[in-house]
């Protein structure tokens, strides 16, 4: 006879407990596979291109690839004494390779970018390399005068390390020297920190303003009867549903100068004919625009927790002597805590990324960071100062990405 | 009893505050539809301006006019009067018409890509058995969070490198990572009221897992699924900055479209497009909620 302490066997005598084990694995590996199909999806087309580009932050192999001498005569260098003969010669041969293989361009640019003015610098001194004669330095000075300044060489050293830390400086308004020393950027490159505060306080703004509206109408819902709230609720699922062009173009056409809001005014005489507010292409137009389109962001988590909180508690209050403002701040508020901060971290990530609104209708005081990533990317063509703008964003986003999952959870997450 | 809005014991204060109160929501409300309702007559002036001139004002017929309508079908023709050929040249060279084909192209692969690979992971992730359940939930819902410039930059710096950018392939498959959080969210969200009782009882009735699967759960998790896959294709056709980046003139979608249209030359044919759009989103939505409504009655949770 079994007793207790004994395992339990089954028909073909194998050990329960090994059997449980086994089954639980394989149900295990049953779900894990079935999740595998996207999760190699999104390694492929979404993990991985993003982590190549933002590797190109703090990877930069241009100058190291297209100037191998230059490169290893630099390494050498302490970057304050005046640099030698042998560099000066190491360079000259390796400009006289880059202008054979038509990759001087890319090397002024990539010069050019730690200290302007080298781009001509560097194209002109290349045309007239192949009759370059020992002495190498003289003959770069004779060229062009800039070659004598140590500021010219400090900025090649810095161009030639394949791991720099230049751009993600740049992202933050500072840069490295040939010594090794991290100082602010020049005064007027300084525009990053600017944009990111910038960046920062717009969505602040929005996620204040859309809380202010938000709440008050969320609250409405709650306390209407199934029927009708459902009908309000179709009010705040449209504009969810609507392109978000769509609420762009209409909010052009009601706040230019010739638009429905400056009409409304004049006719109702708050401002001359003359005088229309410019509430468009600029930050006020940025921040009605998005206010109003993330709106509904903020209304549906807020609702979704009002919906549960029962009217009994605030009554209690109220028949214990509360008065209504008591009843609503210490009874009633601490309760909807969850959709608030629900609803406020996803606006406020949401809006922190945003591109098409300030693109649109921010004219130049609106433009957020995201806009510079694609000016970047699309414009100027200095991918690297875009991957470490990038990020430095994605770093902040992740953040309260965390924040989010830790006080909300991911799985909460609900639409419409 | 029907319910009184007002308490019998509510005092003046109470009673000014309540209609205050219905006030400033009224407001808010205002403030989101507006916007979106005033394009609508907007987009039948006969002006080509993006304001009311008198005319409409004064509700005289000869102020509106469909012709920002008629221009979605003539801009970018070859011969837009000649009689001839003109719905094969309106088909193959208006430049609206090709901005929607390739919205419907691109939004209906992606859709379908992205709609059963996300069906069927969050059938793993509802299990209870799976494994780092929480990080991969993180990681499959991240492109939604993730700034789309940073997804934008990173999927074109990428996709160059190996030929899958300005074409077709390389945007459906950019726009089917960006929908599949959406059929996560979603597909999720009916699993978790599933009650595992009525697979049991169909296995105990004699059905094997296929016949269960295919009779009783798809029935149940379909609602979640449509929607799932009207959120993924939304997001698709209402997707710009990927677009911007990842796609060449070619496959101009509609929001691209609308982009230049608003940064070059702004007219109201954009009105006319927008209020197609606002048409199509009132549509949808009402298919969503209808799915909403059948998945909550399939289920036994009714409203009231």
């Amino acid at each position: 006879m079994n007793n207790f302490t004994e395992e339990n066997f089954s028909s073909d005598g194998v050990s329960l407990k090994k059997k449980l084990r086994r089954s639980l694995f394989k149900s295990k590996m049953r779900a894990f596979f079935l999740v595998l199909p996207l999760l190699a999806f999104l390694a492929i087309f979404f993990v991985i291109p993003i982590i190549n580009l933002l590797s190109q932050s703090f990877l930069d192999f241009r100058y190291a690839t297209l100037m191998p001498g230059s490169t290893q005569a630099l390494k050498d260098w302490d970057g304050k004494s005046f640099p030698t003969e042998e560099i000066a010669k190491a360079m000259v041969i390796d400009l006289i390779q880059a202008k054979k293989n038509k990759t001087i361009g890319k090397v002024a640019t990539r010069v050019n970018r730690e200290l302007s003015g080298t781009r001509s610098l560097f194209t002109k001194t290349a045309r007239a390399a192949n009759k370059m004669e020992a002495p190498y330095m003289e003959a770069l000075i004779k060229k062009d005068k800039k070659w004598e300044n140590l500021k010219t060489w400090q900025a090649i050293k810095i161009s030639s390390m394949a791991v720099t830390p230049s751009y993600l400086l740049a992202a933050v308004d500072r840069k490295y020297t040939a010594e090794g020393e991290i100082i602010q950027q020049d005064e007027n490159r300084r525009i990053h920190v600017t944009l990111f505060l910038r960046t920062i306080e717009i969505s602040v703004i929005v996620t204040l303003a859309t809380l202010l509206l938000g709440y008050p109408v969320a609250f409405l819902m709650a306390s209407l009867p199934l029927r009708t709230s459902n009908l309000l609720l179709i009010l705040v699922l449209l504009p969810f549903w609507t392109s978000l062009l769509v609420r762009t173009t209409a909010w052009i056409a009601m706040l230019q100068s010739s638009g429905v809001v400056n009409d409304l005014l004049v006719f109702l005489g708050v401002t001359a004919d003359d005088a229309r507010f410019s509430l468009i292409y600029n930050k006020t137009g940025t921040l009605i625009a998005m206010t109003h389109i993330l709106l509904p962001f903020m209304i549906l988590p807020i609702y979704s927790v009002m919906k549960t909180i029962s009217p009994s508690f605030v009554m209690a209050a109220k028949s214990m002597g509360a008065t209504n403002w008591t009843a609503f701040w210490r009874v009633y508020f601490p309760m909807t805590i969850p959709g608030v901060g629900a609803g406020a971290i996803l606006v406020f990530i949401l809006a922190i990324g945003y591109y098409i609104t300030p693109a649109l209708v921010g004219g130049q005081d609106g433009q957020m960071i995201s806009n510079i990533i694609d000016f970047h990317m699309r414009s100027s063509l200095n991918w690297n100062l875009a991957a470490a703008l990038g990020l430095v964003l994605l770093i902040f986003i992740l953040f309260f990405f965390w924040l989010y999952d830790r006080f909300v959870g991911i799985d909460n997450m609900k639409l419409g | 009893m029907k319910k009184r809005a007002i308490p019998i014991y509510a005092s003046r204060g109470d009673v000014a505050w309540f209609y205050t109160f219905r006030f400033i929501c009224a407001l808010v409300f205002l403030f989101l539809i507006f916007p979106i309702i005033i394009i609508i007559p907007l987009s039948f002036n006969q002006e080509p301006y993006f304001s009311f001139t008198s005319g409409m004002l004064s509700l005289d017929p000869d102020a509106y006019s469909y012709r920002w309508y008629w221009d979605i079908l003539k801009n970018g023709m070859a011969d837009p009067d000649a009689s001839n050929g003109w719905w094969a040249d309106m088909w193959n060279n208006a430049q609206w018409i090709r901005s929607i084909k390739n919205s419907f192209i691109v939004g209906i692969f992606a859709t379908i890509l992205a709609t059963v690979l996300g069906t069927v992971a969050a059938i793993g992730l509802s299990s209870s058995h799976m494994p780092y359940k929480r990080i991969i939930m993180s990681l499959l819902i991240s492109p939604m969070i993730i700034p789309l410039v940073i997804t934008a930059s990173g999927l074109f710096y990428s996709f160059s490198q190996v030929g899958l950018a300005k074409n077709y392939l390389g945007l459906i498959l950019a726009h089917a990572v960006l929908g599949t959080p959406f059929v996560i969210i979603t597909v999720t969200a009916t699993l978790v009221g599933f009650d595992q009782s009525l697979t049991r009882a169909s296995a105990s009735l004699g059905a094997g897992p296929v016949r269960t699967f295919f009779r009783i759960q798809t029935p149940l998790i379909l609602p979640g699924v449509i929607s799932g896959a009207l959120f993924a294709f939304i997001t698709s056709f209402d997707e710009v900055v990927v677009v911007l980046q990842l796609a060449d003139v070619r496959q101009r979608t509609i929001p691209r479209q609308m982009f230049s249209g608003i940064r070059e030359q702004i007219s109201p044919t954009i009105l006319a497009v927008a209020t197609i759009l606002v048409i199509l989103s009132i549509i949808l939505l009402t298919i969503v909620e209808l799915l909403r409504r059948r998945s909550e009655r399939l289920r036994g949770i009714s409203p009231e």
